[in-house]
């Protein structure tokens, strides 16, 4: 179902460190509420703009190394990566327009 | 769109369902936007809910939610996952827009949009937000493993989060603007007798610091004035809800506080067609069962009203649809 291929620790560096295209990743656990909304929006997201940037998911259950580095303290969290860098960040789950909004420069 | 429903429903949670459940039983087919991001209401950010009758055993709060909201599918409710972002609700026939931009028309509305987390309203707040400051035990709690962190508030919530949070915390301080909690016995007790929950009474958060991520706050004594700096990485804020009402003010009549005013003991808004339920309305009991219960009687006010339009529109020629 889900268009969203998943990132762990082991493959952050190749998959988003490295990668040529605009990456959004979002932070998620299987014991928060608002992520489980969040989640058919990402989807939605991928399956429209996917060809364009790059969507993840990060199980901060199985992977922690990264969300440590990454200081991610809540979630859901989600990072738009560019050139390996974090240039766009949110907190907390956000609307598919805001989503939107944020990755349109790069669509 | 030149469907007009029967009933539309804005909001979901323990109110919004209940009234999805009784008018979609009552053949009402009712259209229910249940919210993109806050589907399912307050409920969906707690854990065990030990008062919800019927439940010997407690009840997770989202899996409560779940199933109100398949108890209303089961009976033929239409629930779209999005939220609605205007209103107009004066007329006979009522049209809401949602967040796609599609417009739904209704003959009539029930409320249940419910309340939000109310802030500190700190500056330092937004920069801490998600760097140490949560509205969400649940979700950052494991975040904050031997760390020692705080809570802010003194009813139920607060008391509720403070002992989740000692399965993660090295120590989690309650800091109250009292000297006494507000919050049921039950849960007072469970809290005082915690080892690792420890109250600094009479204090509010007056700053936050840090640098990158939260180290502390800024405690200032509501009886002596003095301030004192409590070293922590977290701080989780459960001092209470305001409704959101944000869509319907200036239509609907509120109270000071942003409620909405029911002619009670009946839902009725000052707007013909239009009822409240649940905690958009309700700022002393706030419970899910009375929300579920103020969520049925909306729906049976919503039927009543039906019914009584029908009987007014068969007496006469011609009846209009169109919207």
């Amino acid at each position: 179902m889900s268009h969203v291929d998943a990132v762990t620790d082991a493959t952050f560096s190749d998959l988003v460190l490295k990668s040529s295209k605009p990456v959004v990743i979002d932070y998620w656990a299987d014991w928060c509420a608002p992520c489980k909304q969040l989640n058919p929006i990402i989807d939605e997201l991928a399956r429209d703009h996917g060809d364009k940037v790059t969507f993840l998911k990060m199980d901060t259950n199985t992977s922690t190394a990264v969300p440590t580095q990454q200081g991610v303290l809540s979630l859901p969290t989600i990072q738009v990566f560019v050139g390996g860098e974090v240039v766009k960040s949110f907190v907390g789950a956000k609307p598919k327009s805001v989503l939107l909004k944020a990755i349109e420069e790069y669509l | 769109m030149s469907d007009i429903r029967e009933v539309i429903i804005i909001g979901s949670g323990p109110s919004g369902y209940a009234a999805a459940i009784y008018t979609a039983r009552a053949g009402l087919k009712p259209l229910v936007f249940e919210g993109a991001l806050t589907a399912g209401g307050a409920l969906m950010n707690t854990t065990e809910v030990e008062n919800y009758p019927g439940f010997t055993d407690g009840i997770m709060g989202p899996d409560l939610m779940l199933a109100m909201r398949a108890q209303a599918e089961r009976f033929g409710a239409e629930i779209i996952t999005d939220d609605i972002v205007t209103a107009g609700l004066a007329g006979e026939v009522k049209t809401v827009v949602d967040a796609e931009g599609n417009t739904y028309s209704g003959l009539s509305v029930i409320l249940a949009m419910g309340s939000g987390y109310r802030k500190l309203g700190l500056p330092a707040e937004e920069v801490f937000s998600g760097r140490g400051v949560s509205w969400c035990a649940t979700c950052d709690g494991f975040f904050f493993r031997d760390k020692d962190i705080a809570v802010v508030g003194g009813g139920d919530s607060a008391l509720e989060e403070a002992t989740f949070l000692t399965r993660f915390a090295k120590s989690v301080t309650l800091v109250h603007r009292r000297d006494e909690l507000r919050g049921s016995k039950i849960m007072v007790d469970r809290a005082k007798a915690d080892p690792k929950i420890r109250f600094a009474w009479n204090s509010v958060v007056t700053d936050l610091v840090g640098d990158q991520t939260l180290s502390g706050l800024v405690l200032t004594d509501t009886v002596s004035g003095a301030t004192s700096k409590l070293p922590v990485q977290g701080l989780f804020v459960a001092i209470g809800h305001d409704p959101r009402s944000e869509i319907v003010r200036g239509q609907v009549e509120t109270d000071a506080a942003g409620y909405v005013t029911v002619d009670a003991p009946s839902t009725r808004t000052n707007l013909s067609g239009v009822f409240a339920a649940g905690d958009l309305v309700d700022h002393t009991y706030r419970q899910a069962i009375t929300a579920a219960g103020t969520g049925c009687a909306a729906a049976l006010d919503a039927e009543r009203y039906l019914a009584a339009l029908s009987d007014a529109a068969s007496s006469l020629t011609t009846v209009t649809a169109n919207a």
